[in-house]
């Protein structure tokens, strides 16, 4: 399953990249983007897996750059 | 952004004031040194501590809230000062020039379409595109985009398509023609029946590809991405070193020098410049590629182009309009012209190759497909069917001499669709391609700028050569079947050196498989087309072949720029951080240069966009 999400208040490149190693190495996740410029991420997980990811993933976000707000592209 | 420029300000002033008035009593300037920071700096002192309380040493904030305030406790205040607020000044500039680079990327691909004008019972109801069904009839007034993709029912127009091909003549429509969404109405009011939904049409295909561009990353990206994974724990341990490690050698007294030196470090330590400007030197390059109607698919392959040293063309529908015509008729029997023609078209009546299709055209009338019986392609052949009881065949002079049949071998240009009935020759029918019109410009041009130019083709020799003779290339191969092709590109490959890459043109119907094989797959002539846009790496969107060498020049100089941005801002916090470890750079320096670095880098990866 991929889900898009858009990263509100999106600041620091460097953050994006980090955001996006630490997610992919969580389990279930099989691939994940996020794209400064456009300020998207794409995450790519299991189907069984997508419940427990998505709110790992935004604790994650929310820890990098508490100023940005994950939402539902 | 307002609230910091703000802060920003009023930091500056008291700042300034502390410097000038240097007569005031040293602990009323301190006072203002420390208005000055926590005016600037409270922010990054706050996330700061919240980072080091989740674990996250090498977080940014952290860095330069040790850097400033290390400068204060050895008593140098205006680099305790100046370190945060050129810092805030740098983070300002750079989320300026990222807004602006978001804005202008936006604009490039601003053809997304707000709403749709839909009739429903007697109403034009305005609603969102993903609302709109198929089958529904959407009106698009003067001066609209057109939101969905289907056939124009009434109502006739000239539509402006530049943003979906770069092409700047406006186009005549009519009921019954295709419009894609995207293009513009200039000045008729047009009833569309929608036969795409907004997820599938051009426009939002078109937008996916370009948003998700950036997820297939670059060589240079992928190598600013390790580099920033190593380089900032490096730089702080180093750092660390640097204010332990001689104090111990030469003695404590000499420790306040050896940590302000350990400071300038820490100035430098976030790779920011590089991890922004690499990504966006790309994005703008893959956003300027796409206001010239040429849609790449990822960093990865513009990286590619830019290193491409031999083109490998297809000849038919590249290079040439891959409309054909059927010129001549020559029966060699006792069967009229025209019967010919018939026993030609009724034979290829199930192909869909672009020569079954002409012949089909200048047959002109509907084809009976009950009087086909058993129809067989031969791929680079030719067919077999059973046409009215009798078996015919219709192909080149391949298919007639597996056959064993005798044909008549005369010098034609053209493609030359030999007939047979019940194994006896009929004579043949001549068809012909047209050459593009800039066509001979694309190739001199490409000429110029790669290595190696190959024409492939499944044409007669005679026919390929006389096209590539007319477009002055020099190497080509003919009678190729579709195996063949992939067979001689990946011989091809071989010419190439380490680095280079070998990219493929095709019209991305039939030549799926060494679009596939080559390192770069473009594709031409995608508008509307949906099996080119998924086949290749890159889509060129109207039919002009001289788009090649504009990508050419698009992704070189896209490339370069991101090289310069790598070298000159890695040079500049290597210089930085030599010189200040030899005590030969003040901080005020390493704040200077970390932040112009940033913003010169980022300045210059907008160039790609233009």
């Amino acid at each position: 399953m991929k889900k898009v999400f858009r990263l509100k208040g999106l600041g620091c490149a460097n953050c994006a990249a980090r955001m996006e190693r630490e997610i992919g190495k969580m389990d279930g996740v099989r691939e994940v983007t996020v794209n400064f410029l456009t300020a998207k991420m794409t995450i790519e997980a299991d189907d069984e897996k997508m419940a427990e990811i998505l709110p790992a993933a935004e604790k994650i976000v929310k820890r990098i750059e508490p100023q940005v707000v994950m939402e539902r592209a | 952004m307002k609230k910091r420029i703000w802060r920003i300000i009023v930091s500056g002033i008291i700042f300034a004031a502390a410097i000038i008035l240097d007569k005031l009593p040293a602990n009323i300037r301190l006072v203002l040194f420390g208005m000055s920071y926590i005016a600037v700096g409270w922010d990054i002192l706050w996330y700061a501590a919240l980072n080091v309380m989740r674990g996250q040493p090498f977080d940014e904030n952290f860095l330069m809230g040790i850097a400033s305030l290390g400068a204060f406790f050895i008593g140098e205040y205006p680099e305790g000062v100046a370190v945060m607020l050129f810092y805030q000044v740098g983070e300002l500039f750079q989320e300026y020039a990222v807004e602006k680079s978001r804005r202008s990327i936006a604009e490039v691909m601003d053809i997304r379409p707000d709403y749709a004008n839909v009739r429903r019972g007697n109403e034009l109801v305005k609603i969102s595109p993903e609302e709109v069904g198929i089958g529904e009839i959407i009106v698009v007034k003067p001066g609209e985009k057109v939101p969905l993709d289907g056939k124009v029912s009434e109502g006739n127009a000239m539509i402006d398509t530049s943003a979906l091909t770069g092409e700047s003549m406006p186009r005549d429509i009519e009921p019954g023609d295709e419009i894609l969404s995207g293009s513009i109405n200039i000045n008729g009011t047009i009833a569309v029946e929608v036969t795409k939904k907004y997820d599938e049409s051009t426009v939002s295909r078109i937008l996916d590809l370009i948003e998700n561009a950036g997820s297939k990353k670059s060589e240079s990206e992928k190598f600013i991405t390790r580099f920033a994974r190593y380089y900032t724990p490096v730089v702080v341990i180093v750092a660390v070193i640097l204010a332990v490690v001689p104090p111990l050698i030469y003695g404590w007294s000499t420790f306040n020098t050896w940590l302000y030196r350990s400071l300038s470090f820490l100035v430098v330590s976030c790779p920011c410049a590089l991890v922004v400007s690499v990504p966006l030197s790309f994005f703008s390059g893959i956003g300027a590629a796409s206001k010239q109607g040429i849609l790449i698919k990822g960093s990865n392959y513009l990286e590619a182009l830019a290193r491409t040293e031999i083109v490998v063309m297809d000849k038919t529908g590249t290079l040439t309009k891959g409309v054909f015509e059927v010129q001549e008729i020559h029966t060699k029997s006792n069967i009229s012209e025209n019967e010919l023609l018939e026993i030609a078209a009724y034979a290829e009546g199930f192909s869909n190759h672009p020569i079954s299709q002409s012949l089909r055209r200048a047959y002109g009338k509907d084809i009976d497909y009950s009087r086909i019986k058993e129809a067989r392609e031969f791929p680079g052949h030719g067919v077999l069917a059973v046409v009215d009881g009798r078996k015919v065949l219709a192909g080149n002079h391949n298919l007639m001499e597996n056959m064993n049949i005798q044909y008549a071998d005369e010098k034609v240009t053209g493609t030359v669709v030999h007939v047979a009935v019940e194994d006896a020759y009929c004579g043949y029918i001549v068809i012909a391609d047209e050459i593009r019109d800039d066509a001979a410009k694309a190739v001199k041009e490409l000429k110029k700028v790669v290595n190696h130019l190959v024409m492939l083709t499944g044409d007669a020799k005679s026919s390929a050569r006389k096209t590539a003779e007319e477009l002055g290339i020099e190497n080509v191969h003919s009678q190729l079947l579709p195996a063949d092709k992939v067979a001689k590109v990946e011989e091809l490959m071989g010419l190439k050196s380490a680095r280079g890459k070998l990219a493929f043109v095709g019209d991305g119907i039939n030549d799926a498989p060494v679009l596939a094989r080559s390192d770069v797959g473009i594709a031409m002539g995608g508008l509307g087309s949906d099996a080119a846009i998924e086949a290749a790496d890159i889509v060129i969107m109207n039919d002009e072949p001289s788009k090649i060498t504009t990508a050419m020049k698009i992704s070189r100089k896209t490339l370069r720029i991101a090289n310069q941005n790598i070298y000159f801002a890695i040079t500049v916090k290597i210089g930085v951080l030599l010189l200040s470890s030899l005590g030969l750079a003040s901080m005020w320096s390493a704040v200077f240069a970390d932040v112009g670095v940033t913003i010169l880098v980022i300045i210059n990866s907008l160039r790609a966009l233009r």
